[in-house]
């Protein structure tokens, strides 16, 4: 057994005893904690089966983001005071029989595999030259699968629309309120002024460099959201208001940029979403770059929850 | 030339692993929070700096060895921070609140 093999199943041992204490933990804020310790260590997982693509999603969304929005609900459990009492026997049966499908369903998958297992990949690496881009996984994302990345920012956009449709009407189109998180605190504002200028570089050179590396848009809009919460947070920026025009044209510029080169597509490359040959590179790029803004602005929105009091006039 | 560099990325790394070693075991043994985020803090500045000075020599290149002590630096500012904001909680709230 090599040192790589133990350093394997003891992150696997580790990774199910968090995931276990997950469910076991009494507490929501606990439950929450082994969760984002969870993703984090499975980011690890990822990294060691040299899927870097997936393990800076599994840090960023899985860990971080979602991490963030159940603090958040968590904290506005707290505040709601509301009945706190457990969910119903039936409903906890029926979310256990679920679950327990699920993962049994993953378990055939994985350990029953089909005697060869289908693959595109040579395929992909075969192909992918002609794209211009370097990354095997920026190139499935945007040419070979670019009907469900374009899909999955909608899905990003149907989500906020949710979190927002749970405002009372009197005070839809208002400000969420974000006092759930922090109150504002002299360390958190110096932490506020000081890393969303390293932060702001980063998300950008990590949406740069997914054309050829690991990263990508979601990476970096997550990182750009981060910083932005950060600032809002510590009080030194105002949480718009929901109705604000620019707010809602970021939202949507990075799909809708996605949407009309794709329909460009059908003039200029004769399909749907392709490119034509030559600026494939360019193209997705500039998607790439609207879509890290409009991500970044739909996971802050989604953070910032529902609007809580009207725009004083 | 490249055997010494490998015995100290081997010797300082193993010393980060010790400081990590020790913080944990700091974290489970302490008796409040303010001695536990100490041992934590410990872990983050030290064991993490020797893991990264240790391995600087195995750098891809000057830019990756960059991007490992901008690593470094981040997560000893974020470190710092949150464990202020932490003690700040608990001095306002005490240990449960």
């Amino acid at each position: 057994m090599t040192i790589s093999s133990v350093f394997n199943i003891g992150l696997v041992v580790l990774i199910l005893g968090i995931g276990a204490s997950t469910i076991a933990a009494r507490e929501a804020f606990a439950a929450v904690i082994a969760f984002v310790v969870y993703g984090l260590l499975l980011a690890i997982a990822w990294v060691r089966l040299s899927a870097v693509d997936v393990a800076l999603t599994e840090a960023a969304i899985g860990g971080g983001m979602t991490g963030m929005l159940m603090l958040g609900a968590v904290a506005r459990l707290r505040f709601a005071k509301g009945n706190d009492s457990p969910a119903s026997l039936p409903a906890r049966l029926a979310a256990g029989v679920l679950c327990a499908v699920i993962a049994a369903g993953l378990a055939t998958a994985i350990l029953v595999p089909p005697e060869v297992i289908p693959t595109l990949a040579p395929a992909v690496m075969d192909n992918l030259a002609q794209s211009g881009l370097g990354n095997p996984v920026a190139g499935v994302l945007f040419v070979y699968r670019a009907l469900d990345t374009l899909l999955e920012k909608v899905v990003l956009l149907l989500a906020l629309l949710g979190v927002w449709s749970l405002a009372p009407d009197s005070v839809w189109g208002g400000i969420p309120g974000l006092r759930v998180y922090a109150q504002p605190d002299r360390t958190l504002t110096f932490l506020a002024q000081l890393l969303p200028p390293v932060g702001i570089v980063v998300a950008i050179y990590m949406c740069w460099v997914g054309a050829k590396e690991p990263g990508g848009a979601f990476q970096g809009g997550t990182i750009l959201a981060a910083m932005w919460l950060l600032v809002m947070i510590a009080g030194l920026q105002s949480v718009p208001s929901i109705s604000q025009p620019w707010l809602r044209l970021l939202l949507v510029i990075g799909p809708m940029i996605f949407l009309a080169i794709g329909l460009a597509g059908f003039v200029l490359a004769s399909a749907f979403l392709a490119y034509p040959s030559g600026y494939a590179k360019a193209l997705i790029v500039a998607i790439e770059f609207a879509l890290t803004l409009s991500i970044g602005v739909a996971l802050g929105m989604l953070a910032a929850g529902p609007p809580e009091r009207v725009q004083q006039p | 030339m490249n055997l010494a560099f490998d015995i100290f990325t081997v010797s300082a790394v193993s010393a980060g692993a010790l400081f990590f070693l020790a913080g944990t075991v700091g974290l489970l043994r302490f008796p409040d929070s303010l001695t536990r985020l100490h041992a934590l803090t410990k872990v983050d500045n030290l064991g993490l700096g020797l893991v990264v000075l240790g391995l600087l020599p195995q750098a891809n290149g000057l830019f990756s060895a960059l991007k490992l002590v901008s690593i470094w630096l981040l997560v000893q500012l974020s470190g710092a921070i949150i464990t202020q904001l932490i003690a700040g909680a608990v001095r306002l709230r005490g240990p449960h609140g």
